[in-house]
């Protein structure tokens, strides 16, 4: 590869993972920055994952100052007033981080990041987005297409007992593994803005019920202008309005996306750690994936719903817009 | 039902949960369980913490190591969750303070376990104690969850697990095909032969002249001559086992018809001249400890990812040896191999490797071969926290009796029917499992022959995994162990052991029925015993033949006697993974199957027993084929809605 070997401290440390994905990927992994922007129980999860697997750097972004709410999912702020007063989550959180592996530089970045300019962003190989409305979203993973380099965009939210994934790595190539071959592979990603702009009538019939659910309640979040993650049930009559009139648009069938649903959606607005751990690590496993270039990665939305069990991928891109 | 009702909380906070392991999924899962609201919990391992488990033990710091899993990750949990309760016990499950009576003070047990054994034991004392079972096991990105609950689903035990890799002899000792071969070769043969035990069987050629002429006075070459000092010895060593053992082998025509013919290696082609005299310098040593004598240290060969040549593990052989031999002398006769001892595991790379160069095999790096040698587990800490996830969810619906929504979840590394996590319904109880069921098991065994204590170590311990097994005949006792026994006692089952079963005080013979019982697990099995007079030595090896338990379709192909590479259940749990789903067992949960498995079936779950796959395993993975089917596909996904629909179909969990 790039001729740098790992250090004696590396290979006895990563032993078992240089294992699974070889010495190339973990030399990679080493010299990746990864930035993480909403710090709740979900990306606490991903960032312990992402630390111990030895990437080169993460930078926590969120100045929301600890309060219970915060900690009730999150490991990685304790419990103790006179550990957090005064200090912003972000930096709570990478205090705890950097206890996990002393190799990794774990660092806090100020500010709102939709205002960062193209500088902040090209230090960045993968960048992590939770806990935003669906403009913030859209306008980063716009920023993050801009540059020359490649970055890799994700967004990931868990709403009570479930949890959502995107993913954008533009054009990625990457290895597999087919029998005793390593074949050499290409995906084209579609942007958040074309993804979430497929029209629902265009999409298999299979689509998830979750993927239309999140849909719905992320519109009627940016409608009210409502901090994301923050709804309540008397929301409940609204979104259900809203439903009806996005199923209309779409020739959705109402009964596609359950009320049940909606309304756990929108009950839950503290997160479900067994759900946090579960999405956080298929979370880091991605990354680690992308960064690596090894293995095929997930296109373009996961999600998982404790209620049936299901970890689901769905490729939800428009067939002509796309090339290849 | 919101995850968040107040009947879950209540379950949660009122919850008395025992977990076994603190390890890779132990760590995972004691912070989820804590994040979630438990506030009673137990943890029992006996590990100390290790370097190679800080990069996903992530409870665990450098500053640690050494120090009892089970506690220090106690007190790292009870930094973030100061207001539960954690008792920790640093010891083995097996040990009998963990009785019955100690289970059933739980209302689940969650395994985070990485062997056969524990597993086995832990499924035992749960269904004694009718205490829910939640069990799991990873390796690299696969990673599975399954829920035992006595009567309702499968016990961990109802389905054959896969035995221990192994090859037959003669592949090992003549004609070796695979990288594996070789490290077997070089561990359990030569490395044993050097090293180990002296009077320990082995299979390997020591003789310098044929058989047939004059066997008695041949000599062992093994044997250091007298005032031959260590360079000479370790190169005679070299030319006898990579060379004229070789030749010999060579000399029998028939085996190597249909086979590529091996080329013997002799010190005197592979290294040069003034290298075969002064090899390493062992004057820059200093070492201290016994540990860190390496032959690498001394050769300046310094990356372990790289393959040496076969010049290089040439000397790397012969500075091993030696280094043995001058630093290490008096652990001669004890050793056996330890993928923690570097210069052990220096010595087999490098045997493996030569090995390897005379049967046009590939050679590999010391850090491949240690993997293969040593069994190791390769683990990432991001499949043991998904894992760790989908066990508080079982967990939680264990505590709910919520029987309909119990799952078996696959993780999976390749997408498959669009998913990543793959639940399926779990399987009923199997009927015929001597663990939970009381189905009798029957054994062949020539009862004039057969000793008592061959029945004991073949049977009792081997075959039925005891601990502390009693063997009653009707109402005598034939044998029991225990810290109990009076001295009278302890002779008299002594005496029995060294006896014939038909001699026995009770006489067992063809028609008797026995009965084994382990007082800890709390298991009775019944045996049918049924008289044979032959057993062929090469196929029935035991001498006895026990049905009605299930072995599984084991690796062994061949119908010789075999040798092992260690470990418990070693086999690939990717191929596995990837025959199962061929075989359509990972049916999604909403057809209306009733899930009965098929004999022929293998739950991965098996699989997932620690000492795993060897890294020429991992590159062969084959790839989890894609079931994934076409959108005109009928078939609906289940959700919340349609659960009771789902509920109706099923049948068996009721
Ligand atoms: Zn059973």
């Amino acid at each position: 590869m790039d001729g740098e070997e790992l250090t004696e401290q590396e290979t006895a440390l990563y032993d078992r993972q240089i294992r699974v994905w070889g010495a190339d990927a973990q030399r990679r992994l080493s010299k990746s920055h990864i930035l993480v922007c909403g710090m709740k129980g979900t990306v606490a999860e991903f960032c312990k994952n992402i630390v111990l697997a030895g990437v080169g750097s993460v930078t926590l972004m969120d100045d929301r100052v600890v309060t219970e709410e915060a900690f009730s999912a999150n490991f990685l702020i304790p419990p103790d007033e006179k550990v957090y007063a005064g200090k912003t989550i972000a930096e709570v959180c990478c205090s705890s981080l950097k206890e996990f592996n002393p190799m990794v530089r774990v660092s806090v970045e100020k500010g709102d990041l939709s205002n960062f300019d193209a500088e902040f962003y090209d230090k960045f190989d993968v960048i992590v987005v939770s806990c935003r409305s669906i403009t913030t979203k859209k306008l980063i993973n716009e920023k993050c297409r801009k540059l020359s380099k490649r970055l890799a965009f994700y967004t990931v939210d868990c709403r009570d007992s479930c949890g959502e994934i995107f993913v954008d790595l533009q054009n990625h190539k990457y290895s597999k593994q087919k029998l005793e071959e390593t074949i050499e592979c290409q995906l084209q990603f579609p942007s958040f803005e074309e993804a979430i702009s497929v029209p629902w009538k265009v999409l298999p019939r299979k689509v998830s019920k979750l993927y239309f659910a999140m849909r719905v309640i992320e519109r009627f979040e940016e409608a009210e202008a409502c901090t994301p993650g923050e709804t309540s049930i008397a929301d409940l009559p609204a979104v259900l309005k809203l439903k009806k009139e996005l199923c209309e648009a779409n020739s959705l069938n109402a009964s596609h996306i359950p009320d049940s649903l909606l309304e756990r959606l929108i009950m839950g607005s503290k997160e479900f750690p067994p759900v946090c751990a579960i999405v956080g690590g298929i979370l880091g496993q991605e990354v680690i994936k992308a960064i690596s270039g090894k293995g095929e990665p997930l296109k373009n939305f996961f999600l998982f719903d404790v209620m049936d069990g299901k970890g689901i991928v769905e490729d939800v891109s428009n067939p002509n817009t796309e090339s290849e | 039902m919101a995850m968040a009702s107040e009947r879950q909380f209540a379950a949660i906070k009122g919850a008395k949960v025992l977990m076994v392991g603190a390890g890779g999924i132990g760590c995972e899962l004691l912070k989820t369980l804590a994040l979630s609201g438990f506030q009673d919990i137990h943890i029992i391992d006996m590990d100390t913490i290790e370097v190679s488990n800080l990069n996903r033990q992530f409870l665990f710091r450098q500053s640690h190591v050494g120090q009892s899993k089970a506690k220090v990750a106690r007190d790292a949990v009870l930094n973030f969750r100061p207001h539960m309760s954690i008792t920790a016990h640093h010891a083995n499950v097996k040990d009998p303070e963990f009785n019955v009576e100690f289970f059933k003070q739980f209302n689940v047990v969650l395994n985070g376990l990485d062997n056969l054994d524990a597993r086995r034991h832990v499924n035992r004392l749960c269904l004694a104690a009718d205490v829910p079972l939640v069990e799991s096991g990873t390796t690299g990105f696969l990673g599975q969850v399954t829920v035992h609950v006595k009567g309702k689903t499968e016990c961990y035990e109802c389905q054959p697990k896969p035995a221990p890799k192994t090859y037959p002899v003669c592949t090992i000792t003549s004609t070796p095909s695979k990288f594996v071969h070789c490290i077997v070769w070089a561990k359990d043969l030569l490395f044993a032969k050097l090293f180990g035990d002296k009077n320990q069987e082995n299979d390997l050629n020591v003789r310098s002249s044929d058989a047939a002429s004059s066997s008695e006075h041949a000599e062992d070459v093994f044997e250091r001559r007298k005032d031959e000092d260590i360079d000479q010895y370790g190169r005679r060593i070299y030319d006898h086992v990579f060379g004229y053992n070789i030749e010999v082998a060579l000399s029998n025509k028939e085996t190597w018809k249909n086979r590529n013919r091996p080329r013997p290696i002799y010190t005197a082609g592979v290294l040069p001249e003034e290298l075969s005299k002064q090899n390493g310098n062992m004057d820059t040593i200093y070492a201290a400890d016994i540990t860190t004598v390496s032959a690498m240290a001394s050769l300046g060969l310094k990356n372990p990812q790289e393959t040496w040549t076969l010049m290089e593990n040439s000397r790397v052989f012969l500075e091993a040896l030696k280094l043995f031999f001058v630093k290490r002398e008096e652990e001669i006769g004890s050793l056996s191999f330890d993928k923690d001892d570097q210069l052990a595991v220096e010595f087999v790379t490098a045997a493996a490797n030569i090995r390897a160069a005379s049967f046009g095999i590939q050679l590999h790096s010391l850090f491949e071969a240690k993997g293969i040698a040593g069994n190791i587990v390769h683990a990432v800490a991001t499949t043991n926290a998904v894992i760790a996830g989908l066990i508080v969810i079982e967990a939680i619906k264990v505590l709910l009796k919520d029987t309909d929504n119990y799952r078996m979840t696959y993780c999976l590394e390749h997408i498959s029917r669009k998913m990543l996590l793959m639940p399926v319904e779990p399987y009923e109880p199997n009927k015929s499992c001597y663990v939970c069921s009381e189905t009798p098991l029957s054994l062949e065994i020539n009862t004039h022959r057969s000793k008592l204590r061959d029945f004991v170590e073949k049977i009792v311990k081997a075959k039925l995994g005891m601990n502390f097994p009693l063997i009653m005949h009707g109402s005598n006792l034939l044998y029991e162990v225990g810290d109990d026994l009076d001295e009278d006692e302890v002779a008299n089952y002594a005496a029995n052991l060294e006896k014939v079963l038909s001699e026995l005080p009770s006489s067992v013979t063809g028609g008797t029925m026995l009965t084994v019982e382990d007082l800890q697990q709390e298991l009775t099995c019944s045996i049918n015993i049924k008289h044979r007079e032959e057993f062929d030595e090469e196929k029935e090896p035991d001498g006895m033949v026990l049905s009605g338990w299930t072995q599984a379709p084991a690796a062994v192909k061949d119908d010789k006697k075999s040798i092992g590479n260690g470990g418990n259940a070693s086999n690939a749990l990717e191929h596995e993974l990837a025959e199962a789903n061929r075989d359509g067992e990972m049916e999604e949960i909403s057809e209306p199957s009733v899930k009965k498995r098929k004999l022929s079936e293998v739950s991965i779950a098996t699989i997932l027993d620690g000492p795993e796959a060897t890294a020429d395993e991992i590159k062969n993975q084959k790839e989890v084929e894609k079931l994934d089917d076409d959108d005109d596909d009928e078939e609906d996904l289940v959700m919340i809605d349609d659960l009771n629909s789902v509920g109706n179909k099923k049948t068996r969990l009721q």
